[in-house]
């Protein structure tokens, strides 16, 4: 059995964290039965365990983490391309667009 | 905590170390004051300093308290003579506090040359007479610990913060003061923190430094969050609230404190580190280190500093603990760590584990054994201008420091 792959840190989160680099298509445990990953997830980064739409606040650790600015499919990668804060606006959100 | 390793102060409180500081009050004087400290970099001397022209009642009252801080033994000012900085207050409180002082100003001195030389003169006079400080033991209940994080990534959630936490429960528990900081990493936590608060005037006080921050971000278009924190998998300033918010344990919040404001009884404070009034003098704080020597001037003997991305930062004055978050980070800089706090990701430990290993390191470093950081010889100081205006009654309980 090789070590954990995904963490969810709280019931409600609609990411994980990757707990090693992921490649896609890594088995990733009965506790995630049906997910496949869709791309590389890096160490620490989330992915997404849910259908999320455009607009949607993103649960991590039971608190939102920002607003979904697309659609995200189950098994993506979510990141700055696919999530931006509702508390803050930075400059480097700006350097995205 | 062992035999007599703490060095005991005029005003009672024990400093783990026993510097000597050479103290540059503008940046003109920078260069003459570390010429004067080099040579004794192996002798426990150290420079700090400030480098604005103008007089800035913050940073006074930093430079008051880090060259009284208790693990200070005495202090050499270097002034280039025309600057604002008030340095006859600044001596007067030095020699108030029972510590040696002198002050050398460069234009009376006659330049860098004779400065230099009589700098270098004065520090062998008076480093045999910080070592007659008497001696004594150190407690859990002595030390003052503040918590930060630099370079977070998406591993600082799950192992070195979350151990921090733990930490600075055990600490708190033990009687020891712990304090953490940066509201611009605290966003989303402003109710869960109110909660914690031992008093409801308290609560309001933690509330309304936090709006003050988020109006100060937005006006700067900018939060505690860059491009290492996004390359670490970090999306949004409240997700790495989330993770810098657990360094705080489980504790209830005891006060509330600004930068060179010392905690007045022991248990847990939130430092508010963003300035006062309208937005002047741009971002609250430039850098990690700004935030560490604000816990230092609040009188942190030791910082416990979370990393994911891999800082390497220390600090003058009081030593730096690197807990580091991310296994990969640890494996690749080792030599700058001194907890692996990441091995809870790999199934080599629990975070209870590495939680009583950040105590034991503590402990250690309590008793002189030097943090990765200090034998590398970092010494990282940086102060710059900000406004406070005086904490509110509510901030701060009443004083239980020096017996009922």
């Amino acid at each position: 059995m090789s070590a954990p792959a995904l963490l969810r840190l709280a019931p409600e989160d609609d990411v994980a964290l990757a707990l090693r680099p992921l490649a896609p298509g890594t088995p990733l445990g009965p506790e995630f039965a049906g997910l496949a990953l869709r791309e590389a997830i890096p160490l620490g980064h989330k992915v997404a365990l849910r259908p999320i739409a455009a607009g949607e606040l993103v649960r991590k650790c039971g608190v939102p983490i920002g607003r979904a600015t697309r659609p995200i499919a189950p098994g993506e990668h979510v990141h700055v391309h696919n999530l931006r804060s509702v508390v803050l606006v930075n400059a480097l959100d700006h350097a995205e667009e | 905590m062992r035999a007599a390793s703490g060095y005991l102060r005029a005003d009672g409180r024990k400093g783990i170390r026993n510097r000597l500081l050479v103290a540059y009050l503008v940046e003109c004087a920078h260069h003459v004051a570390r010429a004067i400290a080099a040579p004794f970099a192996e002798r426990g001397v150290e420079l700090v300093g400030f480098s604005g022209c103008y007089p800035n009642a913050y940073a006074q009252e930093v430079m008051d308290a880090v060259c009284t801080h208790p693990n200070v033994g005495g202090v050499l000012l270097v002034s280039l003579g025309c600057e604002e900085f008030d340095r006859s207050r600044l001596q007067r409180t030095i020699a108030g506090s029972g510590r040696p002082v002198a002050t050398l100003v460069i234009q009376r001195e006659g330049g860098t040359a004779p400065t230099v030389a009589a700098g270098r003169a004065w520090i062998e006079e008076t480093l045999p007479e910080l070592s007659r400080v008497p001696r004594v033991p150190v407690r859990s209940a002595d030390l003052v610990i503040g918590t930060k994080c630099g370079g977070s990534d998406g591993t600082s959630v799950l192992s070195a913060n979350p151990a921090i936490g733990r930490a600075s429960d055990l600490l708190v528990d033990a009687g020891a003061t712990v304090i953490f900081e940066e509201l611009g990493e605290l966003f989303g936590c402003e109710e869960h923190m109110a909660a914690r608060a031992v008093r409801p005037e308290l609560a309001r006080e933690l509330r309304a430094v936090m709006a003050k921050a988020r109006r100060y971000h937005a006006t700067m278009e900018h939060g505690s969050f860059g491009g290492g924190n996004i390359t670490g998998g970090l999306t949004t300033v409240e997700e790495k609230s989330v993770g810098a918010y657990a360094k705080s344990g489980t504790r209830p919040i005891r006060g509330l404190l600004r930068p060179a404001v010392r905690p007045s009884a022991p248990g847990l404070y939130l430092m508010d580190m963003v300035p006062d009034g309208p937005v002047r003098w741009g971002y609250p704080n430039i850098n990690d280190t700004t935030e560490v020597v604000e816990l230092i001037a609040c009188g942190a003997h030791l910082v416990l500093f979370s990393t994911g991305r891999g800082s390497v930062v220390g600090s003058a004055v009081s030593p730096v603990v690197k807990v580091c978050a991310n296994p990969e980070t640890y494996r690749r800089m080792s030599g700058d760590m001194d907890v692996d706090a990441g091995r809870v990701l790999e199934g080599r430990g629990t975070l209870d584990e590495v939680a009583a290993e950040i105590v034991a390191v503590i402990e250690r470093v309590a008793a002189g054994e030097p943090t990765r950081s200090e034998a590398l010889g970092h010494q990282e100081f940086v102060l710059g201008y900000k406004h406070f205006e005086p904490l509110g009654p509510a901030c701060l309980p009443r004083p239980a420091f020096g017996g009922r």
